[in-house]
């Protein structure tokens, strides 16, 4: 056997903290090493054409490269195998990089541990097998799981593309949060006339079936081949017959808060659309609140329906479709303000959130764009808008939510649009305006005569401590500019709540086999240069749901994200995981352990010859059937005991040489 | 090797979509931990077998680390309750081999837990330091 050993320094990244050349010398000595070198950069085409010609040269049969994680490079390094035509498989890496440079910082201990590393890869990769790469045809069809304008932009790009989208809301209306918004910033273009558009393109598109009211229940297979169960929930209306009118709305004697829409601010009927621009135009009948449902009684829509369109009895529907990709885009939560009790939501009634303020500036809107006082009536003398509520705090999220800012400027903006004489104050940690248009825009706020008190607002409260001070909200910061503790009174507050991942983003991310971050985002697979894929094959993420984010930027992740499938599609072909169990049947005892033992199913029993034997159509190579074997007689390729043993006994074997201690017998 | 040089030799099994990611963010936040210990690369924690372990302290490690994804989190839906139910397993064999089950840490890091893992490996490292090493390897039949 051959073995040739890559030592990468990767700039000063590694070198600086392990000793390459020392590692490389040493490595030269090991059992079949042929060649030993360090390299400034073995991902470089040099560094990756230094491999090919020495394979071709020395005629080397394994590869070791001790460089960065496998998640970064190993592909690039099996590439370099197969071009010089060698196995794929026959190479693996030492990650001296990640788990070894970059931790340490003692020399020599970094390079005690990169000779251990690279001694077990070494070892590892005598035993490696060759393995054949399987293709599996790609699906055409795609899922976009979001209606928000991210998964909107994304399943358009596809369907213009002439492929097929399936695009599930939860809600009874696409649109997400941008449907709720009135002005967006910094240009002020309506939120409704942009969107709209889009709204309706995406319903009516001929290469998109839209499945509003519905969830994804459950998600099987792989890239390329997903089956996905989606649940359909009873709107309690025939969408054949309906044709939008809105008779039974008008009619309905049931109105409710609209906790979703109008962020508690206005009403809904029981049956409703959210809104009047909705996409379908069919409304849905809430059983919560229906009295038919719950009394029994009523059913007046139905009389009134010129089309015959309710239908009482109408029940979920389960759709099973096959899809080759899937986009989940499924936005955020706004920060509950109720959880900083200092700021009095829910106990003042002049206290608004960001959404509460944002329905009422809009002409659609329960206030139909004036901007007043909860009485309905008044009109606010002075307005405060506190910035940062919920974000840039260790007691909530830590992480900056990056759209309130600029929201925040653009209430300012509303107000004094709406109420000249108005004074407004902005209470800001840092004015963050880090895109196209943005800076201008605060400083076209700070002509506007928007007052702008550097601190964070401490507490809101209605006791006075002054005449001018009765009857108001006290809103008091300390000024950090004149270092001045102050209290400000005025007629109302608004909060700029910012943006959470949504409650239930873990058991979505379960759904779907991604990952989330430690505030429940959903993680993409490399934050710089992957961002919109996930460690999920075939499932991309896109919009709020990966981080808080604007529009401009939900917009271009939904189009990164369709680019990501699109390319998936044309290729039209998939690469099979390669590394499945495989059962040796001479020594199977048909226990059925690995049967009980496998999340996938994969292994079947075969009762005739009382044996095991493994779909690797199906086995995703977990190995956990390996661990649970009693008699040893499943192999997951790529990861066999040998191999690993053999990883772990170069290790260590490495390590009592370097210690000095005579290896015992 | 005199007694105040005793430097513990760990193995670590990393599940490949947690753990392992979780180990290469501590490295990209360039969190320092003990060099102490060497990973090993595995498809889901439910990869390693009891048999894995002991040998594992045949060859002379002083510990062994488990890490798997978060119980719910696993990437192939369960696989890491199966490393949880084979826990006793794992120490009643160490038990009836001599080790103390104090050097095996079953533990679950999630790839964002970069920090955690840091902690995790300090922690189990200092814990070594307190037990005398393991004699080198071991004889095996």
């Amino acid at each position: 056997m051959k073995k040739g050993v890559y030592i990468c320094h990767c700039g000063s990244n590694i070198a600086g903290t392990v000793d390459v050349e020392e590692v490389s010398k040493w490595a030269d000595d090991l059992e079949d090493v042929a060649i030993s070198r360090d390299y400034k950069f073995m991902c470089s085409s040099l560094g990756q054409e230094l491999i090919e010609k020495d394979i071709e040269e020395y005629g080397l049969d394994r590869v070791v490269v001790a460089s960065c994680s496998p998640h970064m490079h190993e592909s690039t390094f099996r590439g370099a195998c197969q071009r010089a035509g060698l196995n794929p498989y026959f190479m693996e890496m030492a990650n001296i990089r990640e788990h070894c440079s970059w931790v340490h910082k003692d020399k020599e201990a970094g390079t005690e541990k990169s000779k251990a590393l690279v001694a077990a890869a070494l070892s590892r990769v005598g035993h490696h097998e060759p393995l054949v790469i399987q293709y599996a045809p790609v699906d055409k069809n795609t899922l976009v799981v979001g209606g928000g304008i991210a998964g909107i932009q994304a399943a358009l790009e596809i369907a213009n593309s002439g492929y097929h989208v399936y695009l599930v809301e939860r809600e009874p209306s696409i649109g997400g949060h941008m449907s709720q918004l009135d002005k967006t910033f910094p240009t002020l273009d309506c939120s409704a006339c942009i969107l709209t558009p889009r709204m309706f393109e995406a319903g009516n598109h001929e290469n998109i079936t839209l499945l509003t009211y519905s969830e994804v229940e459950n998600v099987d297979g792989y890239i390329g081949n997903f089956e996905v169960r989606i649940r359909k929930r009873a709107r309690a209306i025939d969408e054949e017959a309906c044709t939008g009118c809105g008779l039974c709305e008008e009619k309905c004697p049931i109105s409710v808060v609209d906790d979703v829409f109008e962020a508690g601010l206005g009403y809904r009927k029981a049956v409703y659309r959210p809104f009047p621009q909705a996409v379908p135009k069919y409304p849905v009948i809430d059983r919560e609140n229906c009295t038919w449902y719950q009394k029994g009684k009523c059913r007046l829509c139905e009389k009134v329906c010129p089309t015959d369109a309710i239908d009482f009895e109408q029940e979920d529907e389960i759709l099973e479709v096959k899809v080759g990709n899937i986009i989940v885009a499924t936005g955020y939560d706004a920060f509950d303000a109720r959880r900083i009790p200092q700021y009095g939501y829910g106990r003042y009634p002049n206290v608004f959130t960001g959404l509460e303020f944002e329905r009422m500036t809009n002409a659609a809107g329960p206030t139909t764009g004036k901007v007043v006082l909860r009485d309905g009536v008044n009109v606010p003398e002075s307005v405060a808008i506190i910035h940062c509520v919920g974000s840039r705090d260790k007691k909530y999220n830590e992480y900056c939510s990056a759209v309130c800012c600029m929201y925040s400027l653009k209430f300012a903006h509303m107000v004094h649009d709406k109420l000249p004489d108005a004074k407004v104050y902005n209470f800001y940690i840092d004015i963050r305006t880090p895109a196209k248009g943005y800076e201008e825009f605060y400083h076209r706020l700070l002509e506007e005569g928007t007052i702008f008190i550097r601190g964070r607002a401490a507490s809101i409260s209605d006791v006075a401590l002054t005449v001018e001070e009765e009857g108001k909200l006290i809103v008091t910061a300390e000024d950090t500019l004149i270092g001045e503790q102050r209290r400000i009174p005025v007629d109302m507050a608004i909060l700029s709540t910012g943006l959470e991942a949504r409650h239930d983003s873990q058991e979505v991310a379960r759904t779907f086999s991604i990952s989330i971050d430690k505030n429940g985002f959903f993680r993409e697979r490399h934050p710089k240069l992957d961002p919109v894929a996930t460690m999920t094959g075939g499932v991309f993420i896109a919009g709020a749901a990966q981080g808080p984010r604007d529009i401009p930027s939900s917009v271009a992740q939904g189009a990164a994200a369709a680019a990501r499938v699109l390319s998936i599609i044309d290729k039209g072909e998939v690469e099979m995981e390669a590394a499945t169990a495989e059962v040796n049947d001479l020594t199977c005892v048909g226990c059925r352990m690995c049967v009980i033992s496998c999340p996938y199913e994969a292994i079947d029993y075969l009762e005739d010859r009382q044996k095991a034997e493994v779909n690797r159509a199906l086995c995703k190579g977990c190995g956990t059937c390996v661990a649970a074997c009693p008699s040893k007689s499943i192999t997951l390729h790529h990861f066999t005991d040998q191999e690993l043993m053999a990883q772990m006994t170069g290790a260590m074997n490495a390590l009592f040489e370097i210690d000095g201690v005579l290896m015992p017998a | 090797m005199p007694e105040n040089s005793y430097e513990p030799k760990i193995i670590g099994y990393l599940c490949n979509w947690c753990s392992y990611a979780g180990a290469d963010g501590a490295g990209l936040a360039r969190i320092e931990y003990p060099p102490n210990v060497k990973i090993i690369r595995v498809p889901c924690s439910g990869r390693v077998s009891p048999e894995m372990v002991l040998r594992t302290f045949m060859q002379g490690a002083d510990g062994v680390m488990v890490l798997g994804c978060h119980i719910g989190d696993c990437h192939y839906g369960n696989g890491n309750h199966r490393t949880a139910k084979r826990f006793p397993v794992y120490t009643e064999l160490m038990d009836y081999m001599g080790i103390p089950k104090e050097r095996l840490w079953v533990q679950w890091v999630s790839a964002s837990e970069g920090p955690i893992f840091a902690e995790v490996v300090a922690e189990f490292t200092e814990r070594l330091r307190t037990m005398p090493p393991m004699r080198g390897k071991l004889e095996v039949g």
